[in-house]
């Protein structure tokens, strides 16, 4: 290891700083400053996007063929801290009003950002696995943080029972495909795939469940009945964190994984994506129509997500990919921005976030009103936005690949969706408002609301400049 | 008979397909656990005898991972359990039903 290959994981290096400092001010200010610690994680996770994004992309490959350090790398670094900033902004108020006194809250943030960065940027399974359990255990408490709210230790619990069983299915699909090839590095099981006639029982089953694998971690449909329970039960600052976060974490592991390193044997498993795909995004549709809660109905909808961006790895294409960065990109930002209006509107209720609670907030909350519009605008994929031209790239480089099909059946999904997403809106601007509606706006929160709703438009005007940086970068 | 690699292999698969069972069958949370942990434990077992067939020893470095990452993942999972027993006073998974929809 040389000091390049330090420089290259520097983003790395100062999200973990970032998570040790936080703990440590914590204890040292809490009693004087109670945001003392929110304040230096949005700072250094911002340092260290800001670092992943200027750093160029000089070597491919750090650590002896560890560590992809390419431009997809870079951007993803970039939008995981990007993530785990806006939801270190939004945190301060949901805490506040719940009555939450952690210091390890931040801190635990932090290390959830690396975990992501590091299953970005892995190249190898093993390395990826780690990232991924970094992540995933450091989201087991947190979603249980609200140790007096049972449905909080209950989602904790499903999702730490759930993800601790998917995890060994990826993890023997990982050490059959070791035992096929005799590697786990992605560049060497591309190449041997590469120049091989056929593949062994052995590789074909190992592919076989890391496929599982990884279903369960994108909730893909038939794995994905843990996913609505706990992002119910969870802290709601942190379900937008893992619908948002972990969703694209998972997603770069399934495109260097899937999309690149076993692109050679996709006749084996092009049909069950498919298949999955087509499942996933109805049956999200379908449930979120039915719920009145909209902190589950946005749970369904990140299901329904989920299955359009499989489209992006059926279609296996370059341009494909960089539609699903662009796609994943438009994705957070809306929902993040999404939920974090929903915790704003809110923060004073028993928490049931029920349709009912946004009555008239559109006119009683102007600036919330319009930002919560356009995020769900973009969520249904109504041009100008962000989420309109990310479906757009997505279901034309599947049609360009032959994928007619499930490019029309993707169509019909967004056009069900629109139904609930519009109820949102209607019940924000239509109905009349009940009760006290007077809520505290902090100002950083609303000036985060505003910059991704701005963001959004800005990329549905804009989309190409940032399409072609990423069909640049793509590997 | 010569012990080889296809038993191991196989022994390890029959493990995981306990383990797996174990997961889906089982009410307590405790037992859940530990047939996840089983799972785990059938995966290092292959890795450890596809390193010793192949005389490498990257396998061999994988499986401390796994196993540092278990351990970690049990520390969490215990601790959870715990907060749900002083919840509900219960280790059975037919209680955890509060979430539905």
């Amino acid at each position: 290891m040389n000091l390049n290959d330090v420089m290259g994981v520097l983003p790395e290096l100062i999200v973990i700083l970032t998570a040790l400092i936080a703990i440590i001010v914590d204890v040292a200010a809490r009693e004087r400053n109670a945001s003392a610690s929110q304040g230096v994680t949005v700072l250094g996770l911002l340092v260290a996007g800001v670092v992943a994004i200027a750093s160029p992309a000089e070597t491919a490959m750090l650590m002896s063929g560890q560590v992809f350090n390419d431009g997809f790398a870079s951007w993803f670094r970039a939008l995981f801290c990007a993530i785990g900033a806006m939801t270190a902004v939004f945190s301060l108020v949901y805490l506040k009003h719940r009555n939450i006194r952690l210091g390890e809250y931040y801190s635990l943030l932090a290390m959830c950002v690396f975990g992501m960065m590091v299953m970005g940027s892995a190249a190898n399974l093993l390395l990826f696995f780690v990232g991924l359990e970094t992540m995933s255990i450091s989201l087991y408490v947190l979603v249980g943080l609200r140790r007096d709210d049972s449905g909080s230790v209950e989602g904790s619990l499903k999702y730490l029972v759930l993800g601790a069983f998917s995890s060994a299915f990826l993890l023997y699909g990982m050490a059959l495909i070791y035992g096929g090839i005799g590697s786990l590095e992605y560049v060497v099981i591309g190449d041997a795939l590469r120049d091989s006639t056929g593949i062994g029982p052995m590789t074909v089953t190992g592919i076989g469940l890391l496929l599982v694998g990884f279903a369960f971690k994108i909730s893909a449909v038939p794995f994905h009945f843990w996913s609505p329970d706990v992002y119910e039960g969870a802290p709601t600052t942190i379900t937008a964190f893992m619908s948002t976060g972990a969703k694209a974490a998972a997603f770069v592991g399934l495109i260097r994984v899937f999309g690149i390193a076993l692109a050679e044997t996709n006749e084996h498993w092009v049909g069950v994506l498919t298949v999955l795909s087509i499942v996933t995004m109805t049956l999200g549709n379908v449930s979120a129509l039915r719920q009145t809660s909209v902190k589950r109905m946005l749970a369904y909808s990140s299901i329904a997500h989920a299955g359009y961006l499989l489209v992006g790895i059926v279609a296996g294409s370059k341009a494909a990919f960089a539609a699903s960065g662009f796609y994943l990109i438009g994705y957070a930002l809306m929902n993040l921005g999404a939920f974090g209006v929903l915790i704003l509107l809110n923060q004073r209720g028993k928490g049931d976030y029920s349709i009912d609670s946004l009555r008239g907030m559109g006119t009683v909350h102007p600036v919330l009103g319009l930002t919560m519009a356009i995020f769900m605008l973009s969520l249904i994929g109504i041009p100008p936005t962000a989420g309109f031209f990310g479906k757009l790239f997505v279901f034309s480089a599947a049609i360009e690949r032959g994928h007619l099909l499930l490019a029309i059946i993707g169509l019909l999904n967004s056009a069900v969706a629109a139904y609930y997403y519009l109820r949102v809106i209607s019940t924000m601007y239509m109905a009349k408002p009940e009760g006290d509606v007077a809520i505290t706006e902090p100002m950083g929160y609303k000036v985060a609301l505003v910059i991704s709703s701005i963001l959004i438009i800005v990329l549905g005007m804009f989309p190409d400049q940032l399409v072609a940086a990423l069909l640049k970068a793509v590997p | 008979m010569a012990v080889e690699l296809s038993h191991y292999l196989l022994l390890s698969a029959v493990l995981f397909g306990i383990g797996t069972l174990g997961v889906l069958t089982r009410k307590n949370l405790i037992i859940i656990l530990m047939s996840v942990e089983l799972m785990l434990n059938a995966v290092n077992l292959t890795f450890i005898s596809l390193a010793r067939h192949a005389a490498d020893q990257e396998a061999q470095v994988i499986v401390f991972f796994v196993l540092c990452v278990a351990a970690a993942e049990v520390a969490v999972g215990l601790a959870i359990l715990i907060s749900i027993w002083r919840k509900r006073g219960t280790m059975n998974v037919d209680a955890l039903s509060a979430l539905r929809g």
